[in-house]
């Protein structure tokens, strides 16, 4: 079915954050933590945009909207709105509703709050902008907007050093897989000709047919899995709980970390289904679900268990998605639709026990239940969706996956290891819901750094409202179906499909897989404390993991990059001027050389008296170059030299360069020696014979590449189109007579721009050169390898 | 350096090469010269008159930092080019205003604002660095 044009309002939809993110700070200043009513409008408007689209999109439309942004490189800021792309919106702008109400209470009276806001409007754009994104390149710069915003806010308290690191190390792994991701979209455009999604989508071969499928799988795929952390990714997203909660809840569970998983889904029908697609990604994803679930069980900290979890989700997720099998596929649909709803509710809660607690280490609380009975109920329905148990829509979830996954058809026995490690990980998930939603509030009354009490409005709207929705949603399993889950899956498989969901099963397996998961969940919990020593013993075993791994690739980086600076910048100048000047040598002499088209020895003219002077003059001043006792001497003659050139020009009629010649000339020796003084060099010439002789026979090897080809050049036959067109055009057009000026400043204008550019620059980086020097520390200093070299030059 | 002869007419001298830059600097769309000899010519005289009477004077005479200068004449010389643009024609199109002054003809235009631009950005540059080398000579 072909896409229906729509009006501008969705794309404006996406920008509305970006404008809101300005607004942001200024709305704060006037009313503190108040400002996130006014501002939780905008998310708020823009879902109800979304839920326009509900109805027509569960019929199987699809919608595009487009403005041109570089439309000669095919590039627009375009939109596509499907099941897939809706779902998404509806969650971000959702969810995002009560993020913005619950960071107004979680940083209240923090001086940075409105800068906060503005970095989480920005984030909110950018998924916008990528979960709608119709343009592969507009859809990737929102991508690595994502990951940007995603940094600012990670580093949001940038005092401290382990958000700093944290937000780099996020940086680096997922804006590393965004280039990745990148190639992979230009493999795609360069492959099929389509840029837009929406077309390729339109015929669901066209990768697998082009030939380029392998490369462009991994590195779609390589983009995918570092931000949806997958195992060995995975390590980021534990690092990034450094961010306040609500990015926490926000962006590391509900939304960006899963735009790994929208990638791979939305990319479904053109890349999945194959061999490679149904071996590689169970195999990642189910790693990462169990490797998620036990590193989980080993933290004490609320938000690195539900971390951990989200790592093992989005495992789940990827696992579910590569087994390309529609029932596990609907399973996918449904469990990422309840574990946006229960993880975002959980991080909000352990934010808000943070918040009002003071700690949020679950082995310093317990007996919060009458202090926080809002919290704590917003917590067990959450927890309870989480564990999958019904009525909460994670249930459903869990019976549909499981149906799906029994249900794989390999000779392998893929469906049977994929059952078995979803039980496994959901066992253990159920676990750490259970540690998370009772811990905190059950037991007896643990004295808690601050005295907790119920957190205010702002705070438990968010927790309340997302755990309310997952148990509706269960309990409306059908309409959730229709409207939700059937038009996603629709946009997985690529064609259109309407489901039929029950909260009560009909199918026997699934339903005891969910006892098995229950009952294996329950034993476990039981051993709770002996499981995490357990874990913790066999982690300390290992003793390295792929966060260590990042630390030691980074410093390898800065050594092997101290170590390519040593050997190319040796800190002498001689030896800096000696390379250049060898290879601008080999660069002139080589080619005439290889293609032995040296040119012709012209024949030399009839001089005149006065020519045959000045040309005197320049020998002479050679000359006094190189008998000179002292560098300042040499310096001066260089500057003869350059005179008696001043002179040619003159005599050739280019007045105009030769008064230009004759003041860089000029100002080439003052400035020349001014620098000798300064720099306090001995005033004599100390090399050696042997580096003198080779100095001078690099000098003259350049002296007589740069002649023999300006010799080539002069003998080359004269073009005159351009002298003809100035000659003639620059009277009439441009009113003036001198022409190197008119080219200067109005026909070349635009170079002139660009060099004068180059001069200020050149300027004020000469002037912080000088600077540096000047500052007596700057010099005493430098690397401890050079201290020598230079101290010895000084003695010498 | 200082002897002082320099130092008598350092002063005059600088002022006169001013002067003369800045003769250069017009007349130079139709005989030589033109912005970027004009800057030089001026920024040697800063150079002269710094050697002779100490670069402090020199900032003192010059009053703005002359690496703003140098960004004062990128901007104009930039602004120059925006002109064209308000009147539907493309970046940097020249625009004359040519119109009689006591019966002399004046030609205005963008192209000499730009070259206007171009003197200031050398003579900042240029002079900031021999000010700048100058100035640790006295220390």
């Amino acid at each position: 079915m072909t896409p229906a044009v729509i009006d501008d309002t969705t794309l404006y939809a996406v920008l509305a954050p970006f404008a809101a993110a300005v607004v942001a700070p200024f709305l704060t200043r006037l009313l503190k933590h108040n400002a996130a009513w006014p501002l939780a409008l905008v998310p708020a408007l823009i879902f109800l945009h979304f839920v326009g689209f509900i109805e027509p999109v569960s019929r199987g439309e699809t919608f595009v909207a487009a403005k041109a942004w570089a439309p000669s490189y095919g590039i627009n800021f375009s939109v596509y709105v499907d099941g897939l792309s809706t779902l998404f919106g509806l969650l971000i702008s959702g969810i995002g509703t009560f993020i913005i109400l619950y960071a107004g209470g979680y940083l209240k009276g923090h001086p940075q709050q409105g800068r906060f806001f503005s970095f989480l409007f920005m984030f909110m754009g950018a998924m916008l902008g990528l979960v709608l994104g119709n343009n592969l390149i507009s859809l990737f710069i929102f991508w690595e907007l994502t990951s940007i915003t995603s940094f600012l806010l990670i580093g949001f308290d940038h005092l401290r050093a382990a958000s700093r690191r944290a937000a780099i190390q996020a940086l680096v792994v997922t804006g590393g897989g965004g280039l990745a991701l990148l190639a992979g979209f230009i493999l795609i455009i360069s492959a099929t000709g389509e840029i837009e999604m929406s077309v390729l989508l339109g015929s669901p071969d066209i990768i697998k047919d082009s030939g380029l499928y392998l490369p462009i799988f991994l590195l779609v795929l390589g983009g995918a899995f570092t931000k949806s952390a997958q195992f060995p990714f995975h390590f980021w997203l534990p690092n990034a709980m450094e961010a306040p909660t609500p990015v926490s809840a926000y962006l590391h569970s509900a939304t960006m970390v899963k735009a790994g998983v929208y990638m791979l889904m939305r990319m479904h029908p053109l890349l999945g289904d194959t061999v490679l697609w149904t071996t590689v990604l169970p195999l990642f994803g189910g790693v990462t679900l169990l490797v998620g679930t036990i590193l989980a069980v080993r933290q004490t900290d609320l938000k690195l268990m539900l971390a951990y979890t989200t790592v093992a989700s989005l495992g789940l997720l990827v696992m579910l998605t590569g087994t390309s099998h529609e029932k596990a596929l609907e399973g996918a649909v449904l469990y990422l639709l309840a574990h946006s709803l229960f993880k975002g509710a959980l991080f909000m809660v352990a934010g808000t026990i943070d918040h009002e607690a003071g700690t949020r280490d679950v082995t310093k609380l317990g007996g919060l239940r009458k202090a926080m009975p809002v919290t704590f109920v917003a917590a067990c329905l959450a927890a309870l969706s989480m564990a999958g148990l019904p009525p909460f829509i994670g249930f459903i979830a869990k019976e549909v996956l499981y149906y799906g996954t029994s249900n794989i058809e390999d000779p392998g026995q893929l469906g049977v290891i994929i059952t078995i490690v979803a039980v496994i990980g959901n066992a253990l998930m159920l676990v750490i819901a259970a540690a998370v939603a009772m811990k905190p509030f059950f037991g007896p009354k643990v004295d808690t750094p601050k005295q907790a009490h119920e957190g205010p409005v702002l705070l438990i709207a968010g927790p309340v409202v997302l755990s309310v929705i997952g148990i509706i949603l269960g309990l409306i399993a059908h309409t959730t179906g229709m409207l939700f889950v059937g038009p996603t899956l629709s946009s997985l498989l690529g064609e259109f499909k309407q489901i039929d969901l029950h909260l009560i099963p009909t199918e026997l397996t699934p339903v005891i897989l969910s006892f098995t998961t229950v009952g294996l969940g329950i034993a476990l919990f039981t051993q709770l404390d002996k499981l995490r020593d357990f874990i913790a013993s066999v982690l300390k075993a290992i003793g390295w993991g792929p966060d260590q791994g990042f630390d030691q690739f980074v410093s390898g980086i800065v050594r092997f990059a101290t170590w390519l600076t040593r050997l190319l910048q040796t800190g002498k100048m001689q030896t800096y001027m000696l390379l250049t000047f060898f290879f601008t040598a080999l660069a002139v002499l080589l080619p005439g050389y290889l293609t032995n088209s040296f040119p012709a020895m012209p024949k030399l003219p009839e001089y005149r008296f006065y020519e045959w002077g000045i040309l005197l003059i320049a020998v002479l001043g050679l000359f006094a170059i190189l008998v000179a006792r002292t560098r300042l001497t040499a310096i001066v003659s260089l500057g003869v030299q350059g005179f008696a050139v001043a002179l040619i020009f003159m005599m050739f009629g280019a007045p105009d360069l030769s008064f230009t010649q004759f003041m860089v000339e000029t100002l080439s020796v003052v400035i020349l020696a001014l620098v000798m003084t300064r720099l306090n060099l001995s005033p004599r010439d100390h090399r050696t014979v042997p580096a003198r002789l080779l100095a001078g026979v690099v000098a003259v090897a350049v002296g007589l590449g740069l002649g023999l080809t300006l010799l080539s050049i002069t003998q080359q036959p004269f073009d005159s189109t351009l002298s003809v067109f100035f000659t003639e055009f620059s009277r009439s057009i441009a009113h003036g007579r001198n022409i190197v000026n008119v080219i200067l400043v109005d026909f070349r204008g635009f170079d002139t721009l660009g060099e004068i550019a180059v001069v200020v620059l050149a300027g004020l980086c000469v002037l912080a050169l000088i600077r540096v020097r000047t500052k007596p520390d700057a010099v005493l200093d430098p690397p401890p390898e050079r201290t020598g070299q230079s101290q010895n030059a000084e003695a010498r | 350096m200082r002897t002082v002869i320099f130092r008598t007419i350092a002063p005059y001298l600088a002022a006169l090469m001013v002067l003369f830059s800045i003769f250069v600097l017009l007349r130079g769309h139709n005989e030589p010269g033109g912005g970027f000899i004009g800057g030089l010519i001026a920024a040697s005289a800063l150079a002269i008159f710094g050697i002779a009477c100490g670069v402090a004077s020199v900032r003192r005479a010059i009053v703005f930092h002359p690496m703003g200068i140098s960004g004062f004449g990128l901007f104009i010389g930039a602004l120059a080019g925006v002109v064209s643009i308000f009147r539907g024609q493309a970046f940097m199109t020249s625009q004359w205003l040519i119109f009689d002054f006591f019966d002399v003809e004046v030609a205005l235009s963008t192209p000499l604002v730009f070259d206007i631009g171009v003197y200031l950005v050398v003579v900042g540059a240029i002079g900031s660095i021999a000010l700048a080398l100058e100035e640790r000579e006295s220390d």
